[in-house]
């Protein structure tokens, strides 16, 4: 199992957000987590890629079936842990490519791998961007400084496509998204997917996931994943909304 | 007394000091302490002609005038000037056989820094092997040099072999009396690099110190004069981006450059000098007088600097564009740790028409350090239509340390343009984590980021340069954040 989470409480500033989530993710697997806002969604995508003021009070994340809750975020990642942010910050003066070059160097140095040489390294943003439709001038570019909503967006599938990543968690990947970039987003995750990674996508919105179709659907309301299903669960989700949740929930 | 002896102490006292004094000038040290002897001592050793010997002297006596300056954001301990040896003869460094004898945290900057270990051991003063023959390396590019009639030599050097260029132009750039520090350079020097070159010549390689023929040790109060007629152009680097440890405390050398019409000199500076412990103790005092006077129309000076060492880091490159439609440039990047200071930026006086001024200064303060940006902009009233264009950012690393802006503007003519822009920013924890999340570690995402805000002035530096400043940044601010 690629990713399991047991019975995980996690609290911000001592608040707690997460009550006890309960998530298997094997390989090869597409699963979306929706639920109303402030449930804890980006809390859970946040808690796993390790951020700084998360505090796991209770439960286990199992990765590859390793306890990874003390293990720095740069070593998640480097493990091959992947997160798209809600909201990719800015980088000023810090090119993309230079970015991503050293992104890719200190994760090969991980596995104890050469670094790339530049030549190999072009070559390879070179075939990503046509991979995820992405401008060709974004290689100068400054990360994220300027981009719009939906470029930001994209430049986080790119980098994706870039790093390769075992377990990708897409936060609110879609949102600001115009049908096309959907589209162009949702397709470069599809290109991506292969039997031995797998995909987590967070979202409100069923729409998207008429284009990245996922095999489980999760409801995580009140800090617990109350519901799974199919992909059709979204689809009453949709038709029914929150309330029915609460209801379901209550009884 | 006897009318003989009298006679014989009237020659002796009002004689030219040709060859020194009391004291035995055969010594290798001029005795501790500062007065008017010593200043004749230095000039003897030197073997300097008359008229530089009074430009000392009377420098001296104008020194003894003066006070300290206190109006920087600078606390500066109490300089005793009388402790300081003020003439050393080139030190003979204690050879080493290999690198084994070199302390190993040295090493380890050395191989950060990416410095070849040929380099590394000439930095340490291992013996440098037949292999790299030095003096053909010298040799050949000085061959080079002499072919087009530039002259780069020692500052000792060149009042010896080509006094009258040197006369014509010392204290040009700097009079003296200009600031307290600059007058006991006057007095005090002991060498530097002087540099001239001929009407319409490219000067075709980089000079730095690094090649300069007598590369003595650089001693305290260097003193570096350029001179570039009209149509030259020379790009110039000093320092390097090797730690340099030091003895002497004080560091206050004078830089002039003097430029004609249409010529351009382009001066590149990497300071990493001693900045003290992570206590705050010892470390270089930086205080340095570099000025440009763009004499010629359509000339231009740039200054460019990676400020990255000392303990306290005190000086304001400038320029005075006399000549019409002529360019200054001022870009840095200045970095304080730990308990360094710096007060730091540029002047750019204004005085001909249609010229133009650029002031790019890039602050970092990390630790519990200040970094202080003071620039002063003048129009003068005949300086018409003439434009300034001034940004100084400031970043800071955590919250204990400070950044400081004393932006000065003097117009006084109403057809100039000058334009201010300022910023005060911080890395944030969501761009580190960002960083973190891609797999780069905290310590490269500190260095990269700050690389990426220092771009600007970076990309201004020679190639070589700017690799090396580039890791020097990185280095400087280890163990800064978290």
């Amino acid at each position: 199992m690629l990713l399991n989470i047991k019975n995980l409480h996690v609290s911000i500033h001592g608040k707690e957000i997460l009550k006890g989530v309960n998530l298997e993710v094997k390989k090869g697997e597409v699963h979306a987590i929706m639920g109303p806002n402030g449930t804890g969604k980006s809390t859970l995508a946040a808690a796993v890629a390790g951020k700084d003021g998360y505090e796991v009070t209770k439960g286990e994340i199992l990765y590859n079936g390793k306890e990874i809750m003390d293990l720095a975020p740069e070593v998640r990642a480097q493990e091959g842990i992947f997160l798209g942010f809600q909201y990719p910050v800015e980088i000023p003066g810090v090119s993309i490519t230079n970015f991503m070059r050293t992104a890719i160097n200190e994760i090969r140095k991980y596995h104890g791998q050469e670094a790339m040489t530049a030549g190999e390294f072009l070559k390879k943003m070179n075939e990503k961007q046509k991979l995820v439709e992405i401008h060709s001038k974004l290689k100068n570019r400054s990360v994220n400084e300027g981009f719009s909503g939906g470029e930001k967006k994209k430049n986080e599938i790119f980098q994706m496509a870039m790093l390769e990543p075992q377990l990708a968690i897409l936060d609110e990947t879609d949102s600001g998204l115009d049908i096309d970039a959907l589209k162009i987003v949702a397709n470069g995750v599809n290109k991506l997917k292969t039997k031995d990674n797998a995909t987590i996508v967070i979202t409100h919105y069923q729409r998207l996931l008429d284009y990245i179709v996922p095999d489980y659907v999760h409801i995580l309301f009140d800090g617990k994943i109350v519901m799974t299903g199919g992909k059709e669960l979204a689809l009453e989700l949709e038709e029914k909304g929150y309330e029915w949740i609460k209801e379901r929930v209550n009884s | 007394m006897a009318k003989d002896e009298q006679q014989i102490l009237d020659d002796v006292t009002s004689s030219d000091y040709k060859y020194g004094f009391v004291t035995d000038i055969e010594t290798e040290f001029a005795p501790k302490g500062l007065t008017v002897d010593t200043v004749r001592f230095i000039s003897a050793k030197k073997e300097e002609p008359k008229w530089l010997l009074e430009f000392r002297l009377r420098a001296f006596e104008r020194w003894q005038t003066m006070e300290q300056p206190n109006w920087a954001h600078l606390k500066i301990p109490e300089i005793d000037f009388q402790d300081i040896i003020y003439y050393a003869a080139p030190k003979k460094k204690k050879e080493l056989e290999s690198l084994n004898e070199v302390d190993p945290e040295l090493l380890d900057t050395f191989n950060k820094l990416g410095i070849s270990l040929e380099e590394q051991k000439m930095l340490s003063g291992v013996a440098v092997d037949a292999v790299i023959d030095s003096v053909s390396v010298k040799t050949t590019f000085s061959d080079t040099l002499s072919k087009l009639g530039i002259v780069f030599m020692s500052f000792s050097e060149a009042v010896k072999e080509h006094p009258d260029l040197v006369k014509k132009y010392l204290g040009k750039a700097v009079p003296s009396g200009d600031n307290y520090f600059s007058t006991l350079n006057d007095a005090v020097f002991s060498d530097g690099s002087f540099c001239y070159i001929p009407k319409g010549v490219r000067c075709p390689v980089e000079l730095s110190t690094y090649f300069r023929i007598n590369a003595a040790n650089t001693g305290q109060f260097e003193r570096t004069l350029i001179v570039a007629d009209e149509g030259a152009y020379v790009s110039y680097l000093e320092g390097c981006t090797a730690p340099q440890r030091d003895e002497n405390q004080l560091h206050a050398a004078v830089v002039e450059i003097i430029t004609m019409k249409d010529a351009e000199v382009k001066y590149s500076t990497v300071q990493n000098w001693y900045p003290g412990n992570k206590e705050g103790k010892g470390g270089i005092f930086n205080f340095v007088t570099k000025r440009g006077i763009c004499k010629g129309d359509h000339s231009k000076i740039s200054w460019t600097q990676v400020e990255t060492g000392s303990a306290i880091t005190w000086k304001y490159p400038s320029c005075v564009l006399a000549g019409d439609n002529s360019v200054g440039e001022f870009y840095s990047v200045a970095v304080t740790n730990n308990y360094q200071q710096a007060d730091t930026g540029s002047k750019m006086i204004h005085l001909g028409k249609n010229t133009k001024s650029t002031i790019i200064s890039k602050g970092i303060s990390a630790g519990k350090s200040h970094n202080s940006y003071r620039g002063l902009v003048k129009m003068a009233k005949n300086a018409t239509n003439s434009r300034n264009f001034s940004q100084c950012d400031s970043l800071l690393l955590g919250d204990k340390c400070g950044a400081h802006t004393f932006p000065y503007i003097d117009g006084q003519n109403s057809s100039s343009v000058i334009e201010h822009e300022a910023t005060t920013s911080k890395i944030s924890e969501d761009q580190l984590f960002y960083c973190q999340q891609r797999g780069i570690s905290q310590e490269s995402a500190v260095g990269l980021i700050v690389n990426g805000y220092a771009k600007e002035v970076l990309k201004q530096l020679p190639m070589e340069f700017a690799v090396e400043a580039q890791k020097l940044l990185s280095i400087s601010l280890e163990g800064s954040v978290g």
